[in-house]
Formats: C-alpha cells, structure tokens, sequence
C-alpha cells in the first residue's frame, strides 16, 4: 500500500510539473486528487485498514496529498502568469494613433492677466483692491478731482456724456474711484481701482474704451519719495527686476506736484541702442518708456472729503494712474491697441 | 507751441544744443514733442551773392542767365524766377549745398548753358513765402532792411560772400513743447526762456517788453476812437491803440522766417507783427482797419440770441447770448478772443490801424470756442485764463514793429478800459513743508533761488519765505504746495529724489471675498474650455431688436451716449449675448469651426420706472460692485450689473478617430454652466422659461435659490441669422447673485469614512411630461434626510414603457453619520420614495 502510495505520488508530481496550461492542470487535479481518485479512495479507506496499518498508510497518503496539493498550486500560478503575458503580448494597438483630445482649455485675456499682475502686486504693497462705476456722475470725474465747471483741464480728455442726464458721464479714468473711497473710508487708505474708461478719441494708438488701474496713497507723513520707491517696486514686478522708475514733473488738475512716470527700456536696459549699436525701436532711443501719471493728491481733492478725516494739513499722499493695454502692449509686443477688442481667438489663444 | 531755438536764444542760451536742452525741459515739467528742423539740413553752401547781369537764355524765354558775385568770383547762374534783375541782392546756394528737402545742388547744364549754382526762393530756404520769386534781400547793395533786433547775433552784413545764416536763420531748430494748460506763460517765448533760465541758470535778458515806441501821430488817441465794455466779467480789460500813415507789404524776411518756423503763415506784416508779439509775450491781439470802424467806436457785449457775423475763416457763425462780441456800429465785427470779422480785416488798402489788446474770461472763451467749434491761437491762450497785466507788454512790442517795419505813426495815448486787476496775495512757503511734502531736503537758499529765477519774489520770514507771483503765473501759482512743486521740479527729480516707502504701520492688503470668486468664476470657465473675451461696453440702438427684445423688455431700454463717436457706438449695452455674438461671428470669418467664448464685464441698465423693475431677466437684489451697488455717497448713475455669459458653436470637445466629440447644445453649456457654479459652490435651478433670443423649446431660466439670476438656451434661429450663425447655445448669468449664494471656501467637514453608503440603481416610470427635477425632488423628499445623493443617469422611451410615459433611472446613495444602515431601513425609504413618486402618477420599475 505504501508503495502504491509512492507510485502515485510519483506519477502525478510528474504529471503536475508537465501540465502544458491551466486545463490540463485541472484536469490532473480531479485525476489525483478528486472525488474519485485512487489517493482519495485511500485515505477514505483507512479506518477500514487493520489498526497497525492505519498509522503509517494515513501519514503517508496525507502527506502525498498536502505535497501535491502544494505543486498544482504552484504550476497553477507559473501557467496563469505565463498565460496572462500571452494574452497581452496578442492584444495589441497602434500607439502611433492620434491621442483623444481632452476638454481644451481656455484662455483669460490678455487685458485680465495684465490687470491680475497689477493687482496682485500692489496686494502685495498692502493696497485693496476698489471699483467704481464706469457711468458715473460729473462730480466724482471732474468736480471732485479739481476740475472746476469750465476748467480747461476737462478739454484734456475729450469726454462722452450721457443724453437726458448732464450730469452723467462715461468715466474718463479711474479717479473717480478715488474719491468715492476716501468717502467711504477715513485714512489711512491704500487702494488701487481698475476698470474701463472711455475717451472720445479712436486710432491706431486711441481706443474710446480701455482700461486703467488707479493707485491712491493717503496717511500721515506720505511723500513724493514714497511714491517713487512705489513706482520702483511696480514697475520692476511688471516689467522685471533690474526695471527703474523715473518721474518727469508734469500737470493734472488733482495731484500737486504732479509727475509722469516711465519705466527704464527693458528691451535696451535703458541706454536707447541695441547691442547692433541701432537706435532701440521700443523707447525711440530715449531709454526709457512712459507708463502712466502720478502725484501728490492736491489739497483741493482732499477738501471735497476733508469731513471724513482727510485734513490736508494732517494727511497727505500720492495717487498714480496707468493705461493697463499700454503695459500689456510693452510686455507682449503687441503692435496695436485695436487687437485687444477684435477678440480673434488666433490672437487670445497665444497667451495662456 | 513751436519756439525757434535761435529766436530762444535771444533771450536765454543755455549754451547746450537743442536735444539736450529738450532731455532737461522734459526732466523738469516741459514736455518737448520733438526737435525739429526748418531749412536746410546745414547752412553750408549758402552765402549772399550780389547779382550783377542778367541776360535772356539763347533757348528758353523764361529762363535767364545771371552773372552772381559770390564773394570768391563771378559765377553764372540760371535763374528761373521773373523777379530776378541786375543790383539785387540775393541769397545763393553754391554746388554741395543741400536744400530743406534733401536735394544736392550740382553744377548742371541748363537748356545749354552751365549753372554753378542756384538763386533761392524764401519758399526753397523753408523761411516763408515770396511769391513774386526769387528771395531779394535787397534791391541795391546798400543798407541792410532787417536788421537784427536787440540781442540778435546776426550781423546782418550784406557783403557777397558773407555766409547766409550771418543774415538769416537758416537751419534752425524748433522745439515742438508740449505746454501744459496751466504754463499759460510758456505759451510764449520769452516765457520759455525764463523756464530755460530757471533749469538752466543761464543768464536771461531784460525782458522784451520794457521798452516802447515814440508816440509821433497827431492828436491823441480819443481823438479816433473809443471803447465801451458792457461786460466787465467777462472782459477784464481792453486796451487799444491807434497807428496811422500804415504801409501794407510783406514783412521782412526775418520776421517771416521766424513765423513759419513758429508754425504760422506770413500773411502781411500788420497781422506778422500782432502774430510776433503774441508768440512772444503770450498775449494774442488783434488789428482792425481803422476806416472801416464808423467814428473808430468800438463796444464789448454780449451776443444776441442768434446774432449772425462772418469770420475771418470765411464762415458766418451764429452765436447764442453767452458769446462775447467786439461791435462797431453797424453790428459785430469780432468773436471775443477768439476770431475777427471780415468788415474790417486789415487790407493792402489800410492806412491806419486800431490795435485791440484785451483780456478775457477764460471759461467763457472756452465755452464759445466749444460751441462754435473754433479754435484759434488766441482762444487757445484765452482759454486758460491770461492775466490783464499782459496787454500792455504786447501793446509796446507791436507799437515798435509797427513803426519800424510798416512806417507808422503811433497816436498818443492807450485807451484802457479796466475792470482792476486781480490782487496778486503773497503766499507763505515753510521750510521744512518742501521736505514734508517732496520726502528730499532743499535749503531755504536754494528754494529761494530756484523761486527767483522763475521770476516769483522772494522775502525771507520767520520759518520760511514770502512769495509774491509774478502775472504770467498768477492763477497757477496760488498755495504753498504749488510753491513746492516749482521748488522740487527746479532742484530736480531725477538726480536728488530718493524712493522710499510709505512708513505707514498696519496695512493688510488683499482681494475681497467677491472679487476673489470673480476670479475663480472667469478661472473656472477658462478651464472649461472657454477664451475669455472683452467685449465694447458700447453697442448701437438696434442690439435689441436684433436680439427680438421686445420694448416693453428693461433690455430694450438703453443708456444712450449723447455725443458718440458713431451710430455703432452710441449706446450702452443691456446685455453681454451682442458682444459675444459680435465675436463669435467674426472668429467663424476667420475660419474657426468650432467657438467657445465667454465675458466676464458690466451691462448698463437706465435708471427710472424701467430700470427699477427689472423684470423679466432678475429678481435677485444684492449688494456690492458686481451689482452695481459702489461706494461713495452719491450713488451709480444707471444700474452696472456683472455678467458673466458665455457662447458656444460647433463642439466644446473636438471629435477624434474614436468617435464624435461633445457638441456645444444645450446639454454641454448647462453641463458648463453647472460647473462653473459648482466652482463657486452654488446649487443652481434649472426650469424651462422662454426668451425672446432663444429656441423657445432649448431654453431655460437660472435660479440661485428663489431667485432668477440668468438664462440659458440655444440661440433662436432669426438670431443666430442676424449674425450669420448655424446654431449657438449661449447663457449668461448675474455675477452677484452667484457670489451671494457662493459656499465655496465655507466648506465645514463631514464624516465620510466612518459609516459605509449604500447605493441603490432605481428605475422609475412616470408621464413625460413630468421634469426630470420635479421626479428628483420628490426622490429626495421620500428618501428623507438618509439620502445623500439622486443622480439622473439614463433616459429610456419606448415600447417597454409605454406610450407617454417614459423611464428614469436614477443612481441613490444613503447614508447616516451615526450608524451603519439595514437593509430594513433602506427599503423603508425606498417605499417612502415610492410612494411620493405615486402622486405623480408614476412607479418603481422592476
């Protein structure tokens, strides 16, 4: 019996080690090890064999089973992993097929990232950001900001107006906002406001509509200093880091002194030639390039809101304004004022 | 304002060429357009020449042939002018010379006959006209006829030979400023050279105006006429004079020379001088023919409603009774300070002159200069409000031209009719309020300095200085800050100005909740695919028609532009759907096939009973800017609502080798639309309702809560024609109803991970009729509180379900914080469920 033990075990180890696949396998599962197999008759058989006999035949046939148990199992996995790899190595697609596309994504205008780096850097200043309306009344636009009724400043911004309402205009810059704030809100206030403004004026280089962002400044002890180490530090997150500010003194109606701002060429760093030795095409030669106007917010602006706090003997501060297109035009070389409003996909799809 | 840099000179030379000067005037508050150049390119090669024959050409009747003493020899010269004749004195360009247009002169054979050089025209020299021909300079070789004024460094030597630019100002270089309106002063040239004086500190001569001409005419000034102002408000003052025994001709080369380089045209040498006297002084003139004046008497008034005159310019205008009148007689023979009357325009004939040097209210000379849509060289000085101290500064400097040039006599006296001149108040200016202000120190004595070149005095006292403002200064300079700005720009920004930042402690900056969601909402759409666009605010009366609005809509009710550039510019939009349309129909030009767009901006809704009740596009009434809700304590002039809209054609995912992509109907932009509000946090309700621009089957009204807040749809066909579009879907929504409902960034936690879900698939029968919503509400009201989630997500009508019915199945997810959930439990709201779904007439299938 022991020998017949050894005989089978012996076959069906040899067997189970040559099974080709997984069938075969399955197939010499049932043949040595199923129901009706000649080890499973044995090891049923064994509380019939005379009890000396028991002992040795159930251990060994026990054994056999554990062992070939353990063997089907083993090839069965060597034969799964084989035949997985089989079955891939046959399932095969063209990699060199287009991919599919995704959602594609959009894009934010040019106008909107500019705005968002202005803002973002003066947020880092300490500023908060303010918005006014863009139909707005006389009085916010001119009145407030120095510009008495038939004051030849108002000439200087050629303006539209508003039928049935003579005192309604479209806001010729952001300004107004200024005043609306410190209205709202005693000093100190750091504030910028950006948005739409409208001129009555259209070429290559005028767009009746644009868009502006406003600074404003107002506390005890601000100088024009101030406004220049500002003017450094905007200037050189928008335009890069070796960028210098320059103020030329000039004239608006609500700041006193008043200055307009230029940014030192970054395409010539400031020496007007390129390295050629020609004239550089983008500040003409100057070396540097006009951003924008500032100054000191005159006392009279400070006046129209001197009940809520602005004391132009206490307070005192700058203000600054800038065309936002001017700045995204320098950044990105675009040629033209009028490609911002053509919405060409072709054109908002270059910035991302 | 163009200033000649040798007429500058005259009275400041700072001694640096024009460039540079123009780099320090703009680093000091005067923009300099650009340096430009009259005349030839250089004075080389041109000299006097004396012509001493000139023959017929053998071979051309109009041409003659001229031997031309050049200094260094006889040389000929053929000439085409008809002026030209024996004895003249002439100015010659010898070969190598380049004339103002760039052209060389060689020696050239003419018809024949040799030329070694050219006579000029003033023309050819850019110095003015002569019509008859060539320039003469002189019409024998003796004397010289224009000699050089005070301070002029030409010699004014007519000998052959002699260098032209001796004589002339050839070449010269003209600095094109931009003056400020409130530099009234540098609106003249010597004004310009005390502001080159001040920033320069070179020397600046005596001014120009101190000295007067003889009064040699008979009688005196009343005895030919007289002036009535009736406005004296708005004519401060009037001075007049009277010139008799006037010659007409043209003015002397010189003069010419300097006016066309100044940018004006020589006309005669009456009206030359009274235009030299105000490019220099600042204060414009004006000469009458004093015979066409009856009796020489002159009144200032007001127009009568309607009064008609012809000016100068050959035009009649019609003025309106705030307009200012200089009247003779018989009727208006001026506009104030801005333009005279043809009735007595000085002639060829004229023999005397009465010369009006006034001044006039600023404000009122800008209104009519408006009104009539006339601007002048005067009125553009007027307008800025000149000081009456100027008239008599120009009266003196014309009176000595006028005699000197056009051999008149000056009757005695000056008629001056004076309101009283402005009291000139000191101002106080303290030390240390400069570095207060500018943030860089500047001693007293250089403050006091800078004060004096520009012509302020100056007193020292106690912790400062007393300033007094000189006239050309007095309504800009009326405060210390306008003293320190003077002070700071002199001493000089560039060099001495520190950057420094503001010292003030305790600011925080940063955006607001809602303009941070505004970001994340225009972020969100551009991640789904949409290019921003920014559209006109402005759009023309017929959008709203062109979108069917009907009139009684708030939307077809503009804010209208009273004076637009354009019809297609002449209103303000009511909705953001035109501008995208506008943009979508162009990019398809283009040859794009497939368009996702969106805007993120304002539209301007009027004020009034309309604007007031919006109806039928919003109910929602929040606050802040994206509603037009802005500081300040007047408020907005019309309603400015944030809107965000969107438009898509052709697919929003492009199809491939696979298959199709996603079209951009209805489903995808609502599949958009709900994922943008799901960025923002926001639940949005979806319920049929019409609009007149959409497919009256394919559109939807937005909710936010009870409220509408937007639309969305596919285009109406008749609108999508309007633009030359297929097919569109488009929806815009109000920003600010949005933000108000916005969760996002308020999220609190909810346990997720403790106490399994358990998902049911549900099919569900009911009339088509019945929303998909109205079938996922009552879902939720029976799953009750354990129902976290019913998702739609398959549609079935067909045979299995029946004729007018159709079958929904939706995906349940239940849930309880506190426990595991049975299958009892579960099954008890799915009967609760289904029995809500019973009122409907509808039933659980399978």
């Amino acid at each position: 019996m022991l020998d017949r033990i050894e005989e089978i075990r012996s076959e069906a180890a040899g067997a189970i080690s040559a099974a080709p696949d997984s069938a075969a396998l399955e197939e010499l599962r049932v043949r040595f090890l199923g129901r009706k197999a000649e080890l499973t008759a044995i090891l049923r058989g064994i509380a019939e064999l005379p009890p000396e006999e028991r002992g040795p035949v159930g251990s060994t046939a026990n054994g056999a089973r554990v062992e070939l148990e353990a063997l089907i199992e083993e090839r069965g996995a060597a034969l799964n992993a084989s035949e997985l790899e089989a079955g891939l190595a046959a399932d095969r697609v063209d990699v060199t097929l287009p991919g599919s596309p995704p959602r594609p994504v959009g894009h934010l205008h040019l106008i909107t990232r500019t705005t968002r780096l202005i803002e973002d850097t003066m947020i880092g200043l300490g500023y908060r950001v303010m918005e006014g309306p863009e139909v707005e009344h006389d009085y916010y636009n001119f009145t407030a900001l120095n510009h008495p009724p038939g004051h030849p400043a108002r000439m200087l911004q050629d303006t539209f107006y508003i039928q049935s309402d003579p005192e309604a205009l479209l806001r010729t810059h952001t300004s107004p906002v200024q005043v609306r704030s410190m209205e709202a809100q005693p000093p100190p206030i750091f504030m910028i406001a950006p948005g739409k403004v409208y001129r009555r004026d259209s070429d290559a280089t005028h767009s009746p509509m644009f868009h502006q962002v406003e600074g404003l400044a107002i506390g005890e002890g601000i100088t024009l200093a101030d406004l220049q180490g500002t003017l450094d530090e905007m200037l050189r997150a928008i335009f890069g880091g070796e960028r210098k500010a320059r103020m030329r003194p000039h004239f608006f109606p609500f700041t006193e002194p008043s200055v307009e701002f230029d940014v030192s060429c970054f395409q010539c760093e400031g020496s007007g030639a390129l390295p050629g030795g020609e004239r550089c095409n983008l500040c003409k030669g100057i070396g540097w390039i006009e951003v924008g106007g500032a100054g000191m917010v005159d006392p009279n602006v400070l006046g129209f809101v001197e009940s809520n706090g602005y004391d132009p003997e206490r307070v005192q501060g700058f203000a600054f304004g800038m065309g936002v297109e001017r700045i995204a035009m320098l950044r990105h070389g675009v040629p033209d004022l009028r490609r911002f409003f053509d919405n060409d996909v072709r054109v908002l799809e270059q910035f991302s | 304002m163009r200033v000649p840099y040798s007429w500058l000179r005259e009275y400041c030379d700072p001694g640096i060429d024009p460039e540079q000067l123009a780099e320090r005037l703009a680093m000091t508050g005067t923009e300099v357009e650009r340096v430009g150049y009259v005349g030839p390119p250089s004075p080389e090669g041109f000299v006097i020449g004396r012509v001493m024959s000139a023959e017929p050409h053998p071979d051309a009747d109009r041409l003659r042939v001229c031997q031309v003493d050049t200094g260094d020899g006889e040389r000929t010269v053929v000439c085409g002018a008809p002026n030209v004749a024996a004895g003249q004195t002439v100015a010659v360009a010898l070969p190598g010379a380049t004339m103002p247009g760039g052209q060389r002169i060689g020696e050239a054979k003419l018809r024949g006959v040799r030329s070694a050089g050219m006579i000029c025209s003033a023309a050819e020299l850019g110095l003015g006209e002569s019509p008859e021909g060539i320039l003469v300079l002189a019409e024998d070789g003796s004397g010289a006829p224009y000699p050089p004024m005070a301070g002029e460094k030409r010699t004014g030597s007519l000998e052959p030979g002699t260098p032209l630019d001796e004589v002339l100002p050839l070449s010269g270089a003209v600095l094109e400023l931009e003056v400020t309106p409130n530099r009234v002063d540098c609106f003249g040239v010597y004004g310009v050279a005390r502001e080159v004086h001040a920033i320069s500190g070179a020397p600046l001569a005596q001014e120009p105006w101190l000295e007067d001409a003889p009064a040699e005419g008979d009688g005196e000034v009343g005895d030919y006429a007289s002036v009535t102002v009736g406005v004296p408000e708005l004519c401060p003052r009037f001075t007049a004079r009277v010139f008799t025994g006037v010659k007409i001709g043209p003015s002397p080369t010189w003069l010419q020379a300097r006016l066309a380089a100044a940018g004006q045209r020589p006309i005669n040498n009456v009206v030359d001088i009274t235009n030299y006297a105000m490019l220099l002084t600042a204060q414009p003139l004006h000469a009458f023919d004093l015979d066409k004046v009856p009796d020489g008497v002159l009144t200032v008034r007001a127009a009568a409603e309607g009064e008609k005159m012809t000016t100068l310019d050959e035009v009649e205008r019609t003025f309106d009774a705030e307009t200012v009148l200089v009247c003779d007689r018989n009727g208006p023979s001026g506009v104030a300070g801005i333009m005279g009357g043809q009735v007595s325009e000085v002639s060829a004939e004229t023999t005397s002159v009465l010369l009006e040097v006034a001044n006039w209210n600023g404000t009122n000379i800008l209104r009519t200069s408006r009104l009539l849509s006339l601007r002048s060289e005067a009125s553009s000085r007027f307008e800025k409000q000149l000081h009456p101290e100027l008239c008599m500064r120009a009266q003196r400097i014309a009176s000595r031209l006028l005699v000197e040039l056009c051999g008149a006599k000056l009757v005695p006296g000056t008629i001056d009719v004076a309101a009283g001149a402005p009291s000139a108040p000191t101002i106080a200016l303290r030390e240390a309020r400069v570095e207060g202000l500018l943030g860089m120190p500047i001693s007293r004595a250089d403050q006091k300095d800078y004060l004096e070149r520009l012509g302020f005095g100056v007193a020292e006292s106690g912790a400062g200085l007393e300033v007094s403002v000189p006239p050309d200064r007095h309504h800009d300079v009326t405060r210390e800050v306008d003293l320190i700005e003077e002070v700071g720009r002199v001493h000089g920004l560039d060099e001495n100005l520190p950057s420094t930042l503001p010292a003030v402690a305790g600011r925080v900056g940063g955006l607001t909740g809602e303009q941070r969601l505004r970001r994340r909402a225009e972020d969100a759409m551009r991640d789904l695919g949409f290019d921003e666009i920014v559209g006109w605010s402005f759009t023309d009366p017929g959008e709203p028609t062109r979108l069917r609005i009907p009139l009684d809509d708030p939307r077809a009710t503009q804010v209208v532009i009273d004076n637009p550039l354009s019809e297609d510019q002449s209103a303000m939009r009511t909705t953001v759907l035109g501008s995208l349309l506008d943009a979508t129909k162009r990019n398809l030009a283009h040859g794009a096939s497939s368009v996702a767009l969106y805007e993120s901006a304002r539209v301007y809704l009027p004020q009034g009973p309309m604007g007031r009740n919006v109806k039928s596009f919003l109910t929602f009434r929040p606050i802040g800017p994206l509603a037009g809700d802005f500081v300040g304590e007047r408020g907005a002039c019309c309603f400015e609502r944030h809107r965000v809209g969107a438009v898509a054609v052709g697919s929003l995912v492009p199809g491939s080798w696979r298959g199709d992509g996603v079209a951009g109907d209805f489903f995808a932009l609502k599949g958009v639309l709900e994922a943008l509000a799901g960025q923002l946090g926001v639940t949005l309700g979806i319920e049929a309702a019409e609009q007149p621009f959409l497919h009256p089957g394919r559109s939807a009204a937005v909710r936010v809560g009870e409220d509408v807040a937007g639309w969305i749809g596919e285009l109406h066909p008749l609108v999508a024609r309007a633009w030359d579009i297929e097919a569109a879907a488009a929806f815009e929504v109000e920003l600010a109803a949005l933000v108000a409902a916005a969760r996002a960034g308020e999220e609190i936690y909810e346990d997720v991970t403790t106490f399994p879900a358990v998902h049911r698939d549900l099919a569900v029968v009911v009339p088509e009729e019945v929303p998909a919503a109205e079938l996922r509400r009552l879902v939720l009201v029976g799953g009750g509180e354990l129902l976290q989630g019913a998702e739609v997500f398959d549609l079935y009508e067909g045979d299995q379900v029946g004729e007018g019915r159709k079958s929904l199945a939706l995906r349940l997810e239940f849930r309880a914080p506190d426990r595991t959930l049975t299958d009892e439990e579960v099954a008890a709201r799915r009967a609760a469920i289904e029995a809500e779904l019973e009122k409907i007439g509808g039933a659980l299938r399978g």
